[in-house]
């Protein structure tokens, strides 16, 4: 219990998804300007990162790696040059399902999602969650914790970005950092902060 | 863009005009993230710039017979098969740099810049104008990221490509990197200040404020 509980914080802060490893910025620094818009998205966020994540990963173990076809008769098939593509299907049909299933049974977590759910499908934070997972070769049970964490994670970030820019909005910059520019310093100085929780092992 | 854009239109404007990353916010993660060695940055462009083009030009054949409610899938497919066919072929030939990479060649499939011109400019061009357009715009993006790297690799670690070109003081030289550029947060500061730089200069690029603070009244009111 206590690992899986450190793997969570670890997730949300220490190895922040946005503010660490810089994933998911397009949509960050898109769809940051209201805090109610940022909630939403979060949210969203993690519910497709909590169940692509371990989805991918019994794909992962259950066929594509080396040795993991033996039950069907092939034990040397290595299929994990197949990966990309495979990660990249399930989210997009993971992502398709929840807005069926959102639509037919939560229609007002559908009404608040809506927009933003075909967008996710192409959020790096979702692949980069998946990949990141193969890669540390995570049993099923940290996947699924890593998963919802990686999202928490992410939400935060996002939130707290909103809710500078709605006040960064009465600042005056020079002309040329207007917009753009400013949140990309913000970011930043957020980023800086994150890394305070660098030192932290757990 | 007008309506038949002209092959250096397409091969230049994204350059600095359009440039995607400091006009239209596509294909960020990766640019902070690997900017930090100029050898790194160089891989990563010229996979950006194959899998851009490629994909442009693939997606542009086949635009007549997607049915526009899977086309985003369609889409995934065709850059997936990309994206695998560069990871492999890094894999073989230079398997450090593939290493130190890590996610990152998987994430191209997810950069925005290749998405967004597939869907934006390749579903309704011709192939030969798609794939110079998918060119162009990641040569726009790498543009930017060698710009990064330029700062941070020499002023950070005093190399450039793994070369010492600042002696730094470690190896009894007069340079004290600057280990905050090695940083992934310098990355975000140095785009902004490209940002800033290029706005000043091209004054149509300023965005508009989303709110005007009144002038200030204090002094008049007192009198």
């Amino acid at each position: 219990m206590e690992h899986y509980l450190s793997l969570f914080i670890r997730a949300v802060f220490i190895e922040n998804m946005a503010l660490t490893f810089f994933l998911g910025m397009c949509t960050f620094i898109a769809i940051s300007k209201k805090v109610s818009t940022a909630v939403g998205l979060g949210i969203a966020i993690i519910v497709v990162l909590g169940i692509t994540t371990p989805v991918s990963n019994l794909i992962y173990n259950g066929l594509l790696r080396e040795g993991a076809l033996a039950w069907a008769g092939y034990p040397e098939v290595d299929l994990s040059f197949l990966g990309f593509l495979s990660y990249i299907g399930v989210v997009a049909a993971i992502v398709q399902i929840l807005e069926m299933f959102l639509d037919k049974f939560v229609p007002f977590l559908y009404n608040a999602l809506g927009v933003f759910l075909p967008l996710i499908t192409v959020n790096c934070a979702i692949l980069g969650g998946i990949l990141m997972m193969v890669e540390r070769d995570q049993t099923f049970m940290e996947s699924t914790v890593f998963g919802i964490g990686a999202g928490a994670g992410w939400a935060v970030a996002i939130i707290l970005l909103a809710a500078i820019r709605e006040k960064l909005k009465y600042s005056d910059p020079p002309e040329g950092l207007r917009g753009l520019g400013i949140t990309f310093v913000c970011a930043g100085l957020m980023a800086t902060c994150f890394m305070s929780f660098g030192g932290i092992d757990i | 863009m007008s309506a038949t854009p002209t092959a250096k239109e397409v091969l230049v404007e994204p350059l600095i005009n359009n440039n995607p990353i400091t006009l239209q916010v596509l294909g960020i993660c990766s640019a902070l993230a690997v900017s930090i060695s100029m050898s790194k940055t160089l891989v990563m462009c010229a996979a950006v710039i194959f899998v851009t083009g490629m994909s442009n030009w693939a997606v542009s054949l086949i635009r007549n017979y997607i049915p526009l409610s899977i086309r985003i899938i369609v889409q995934m497919v065709v850059i997936a098969s990309l994206v695998i066919v560069v990871d492999q072929v890094l894999k073989a030939v230079a398997y450090d740099i593939s290493k130190s990479l890590s996610v990152f060649v998987g994430l191209i499939i997810t950069n925005c810049i290749v998405m967004g011109r597939a869907e934006a400019f390749a579903m309704s061009n011709p192939p030969w104008i798609s794939f110079l357009d998918g060119v162009g715009t990641a040569m726009g993006y790498s543009l930017l990221l060698i710009a990064v790297a330029l700062i941070r690799e020499p002023l950070g670690a005093g190399t450039l490509m793994g070369y010492p070109i600042l002696p730094v003081v470690a190896n009894g030289g007069w340079y004290v990197p600057n280990g905050m550029l090695l940083l992934s947060p310098s990355a975000f500061f140095i785009i902004a200040g490209i940002i800033w730089a290029v706005r000043s200069w091209k004054k149509n690029q300023v965005e508009a404020p989303t709110y005007q603070i009144a002038a200030n009244i204090q002094y008049k009111g007192a009198m």
